[in-house]
């Protein structure tokens, strides 16, 4: 069996987040990068399948040079082999058109996409591909078992779990659940340095134009100070709840 | 040219959420100077739509689409989109319209932008307000497609009465195969979900133990409102992963959060950060809740929580 996991290199989660050149751009400077915490669930779960379903991973990113240092921690977390589309992650559409175009050429029998990335948080990658490719497809998955050519799968949806099954190919949106975050794998020793002879294959970008641009960011305003109430004057909270916020 | 709705449905009641879609495609429509439709899928009385403003409401009756499939249900938008003309699909944020919503996209080879919190700041060209970074920070975005697809998050427009008389179609769609088969769905009881929640009580490790969540689900249960809860916390078991809320956990737009013996942690902060009125009750005064609040309680949880309970339940 062959996965595709599509990897989306993001700013840490504890990152400060601040733009440059008249706010059109992310102040790269001083962020960490990491895998995107969606999709780094999505990757243990690969790995553990080479094992159960004799799989080969594949991990793919659509970025620049800056992004390998997190292709090789995924080799070194078990993965087989990577890949790097060279050109920036402009949209997401852009990114899954380019994805699209690998898939054509190298036929996977799952991919897997983190359900959304914690930076842009478009969650469009996922499905945009399964429409592209026409492949089946499920988000917010928390449960995958494939058994020959038969996926079985769970999605949390709205307060509830839907259980699910298809024929592959499938396209799925990973989030956490579909391993627990105590089992993602944590790179030891010895994959840090066999992650060194594995492959990272650069392939040419399509070229594909992206359909959505950011123009400019700005951070939300600072809030005003806190209404401290005292933990006996709880009827006063309920009066600025009821008369000021008008929230209840 | 056109704005269609999707109006999300569930066990023949429309949702919330797509009142809220509903009103925000009328304000866009208006702000084009075109028409709006709705477009309902198995639902037969649409008479509670007529107030939040549709020109149109299309029907589409099928047996195929009993159950949801994102393929088929994306299919069925796309067939509408056609034959409606319409250069504007406006989605809700529910896990389902987000699910189909991406899948049309790419069926359709639309633009689309989730996390969007205004209407658009311009028309041509067409650039709107979206939520990015977890709700760090705002993006103004330009959608640069002939077909557009966006996604609402919940409670940022509002829901807007607009009354008009609108004409109802039915529609007929092509069937499409797909060998994606629901096997069953394990319904949560009775509970209100965080996605449509204008209220949510979420609590922390400051609750000691799983033992302590009773006071917290009739607090919750007194204001009509979710639970939820921290990463640890659901980290540890006391409470299940759908509860967890934060940057890796769901993200929250409510109304009201109410944050119990949570400290703060700027994941955690990152993720509610779009509801609109936040309460802090924790007894570390230091706890750095307390500076992304807007009202706050110093005190032991388990004292302040119960008294809250009763004083609202005299209201």
């Amino acid at each position: 069996m062959n996965i595709l996991v599509c990897i989306s290199n993001v700013p840490d989660t504890t990152s400060k987040i601040n733009f440059v050149e008249n706010d059109s751009k992310f102040d790269t400077n001083g962020v960490q990068f990491v895998i995107n915490p969606n999709d780094e669930f999505g990757l243990t779960k690969a790995v553990w399948m080479k094992e159960s379903n004799d799989a080969n991973v594949t991990v793919l990113t659509v970025g620049e040079q800056s992004a390998e240092a997190t292709l090789r921690k995924c080799l070194a977390i078990g993965a087989d082999k990577a890949i790097r589309i060279d050109c920036p992650a402009n949209d997401a559409y852009s990114v899954a058109k380019e994805i699209e175009s690998h898939c054509n050429e190298i036929k996977y029998d799952l991919i897997i996409c983190g359900r959304e990335s914690i930076d842009y948080n478009g969650g469009l990658v996922p499905g945009l591909l399964a429409g592209l490719l026409d492949y089946n497809f499920v988000t917010n998955c928390v449960n995958l078992e494939i058994d020959g050519s038969k996926a079985t799968f769970s999605r949390e949806m709205s307060g509830g779990t839907e259980i699910s099954e298809c024929q592959l190919p499938l396209v799925v949106g990973s989030q956490k659940g579909l391993v627990e975050e105590s089992d993602l794998i944590i790179p030891n020793m010895r994959g840090i340095m066999m992650a060194r002879q594995k492959p990272l294959d650069i392939v040419q970008s399509q070229g594909v134009k992206a359909k959505t641009h950011d123009i400019k960011f700005n951070k939300p305003e600072a809030k005003s100070e806190v209404k401290i109430i005292k933990a006996d004057e709880l009827d006063k909270l309920i009066d600025l709840l009821e008369n000021e916020a008008k929230v209840i | 040219m056109s704005v269609l709705v999707y109006i999300e449905s569930e066990d023949n009641k429309f949702k919330k959420s797509s009142y809220e879609a509903l009103s925000y495609g009328k304000a866009l429509a208006d702000k084009m100077g075109v028409k709006v439709s709705g477009v309902v899928i198995n639902c037969s009385d649409t008479e509670s739509l007529k107030v939040y403003g549709p020109d149109k409401i299309l029907k589409v009756e099928n047996q195929d689409l009993n159950e949801f499939s994102s393929k088929k249900y994306a299919y069925a938008i796309a067939d509408v989109m056609k034959s409606e003309n319409a250069s504007v699909v406006v989605l809700s944020s529910t896990p389902d319209s987000k699910y189909l919503g991406a899948h049309l996209s790419g069926i359709t080879d639309s633009s689309f932008v989730s996390n969007v919190v205004e209407l658009p700041e311009s028309i041509n060209p067409f650039t709107v307000k979206r939520t990015c970074f977890t709700n760090k920070a705002f993006s103004l975005t330009e959608l640069t497609s002939d077909t557009k697809i966006i996604s609402i998050t919940s409670n940022s427009f509002g829901v807007i009465e607009n009354s008009n008389d609108p004409q109802s179609e039915d529609i007929d769609i092509k069937s499409i195969d797909s060998n994606q088969k629901i096997l069953n769905i394990e319904k949560e009881s009775g509970s209100v979900t965080i996605a449509d929640a204008e209220i949510v009580v979420s609590a922390g490790r400051g609750l000691k133990g799983p033992e302590n969540w009773e006071m917290i689900e009739t607090l919750a249960e007194t204001l009509g409102a979710a639970t939820a809860c921290s990463k640890p916390v659901s980290d540890m078991g006391w409470r299940p992963h759908s509860e967890h809320v934060g940057q890796t956990g769901k993200p929250v737009s409510s109304n009201l959060y109410i944050a119990i013996g949570i400290s703060g942690a700027i994941q955690h902060l990152a993720g509610i950060n779009s509801s609109k009125v936040k309460v802090v009750i924790n007894n570390d005064p230091e706890a750095p809740f307390f500076k992304a609040a807007d009202y706050g309680v110093v005190g032991d949880a388990f004292e302040v929580v119960p008294s809250l309970i009763e004083k609202l339940k005299a209201r």
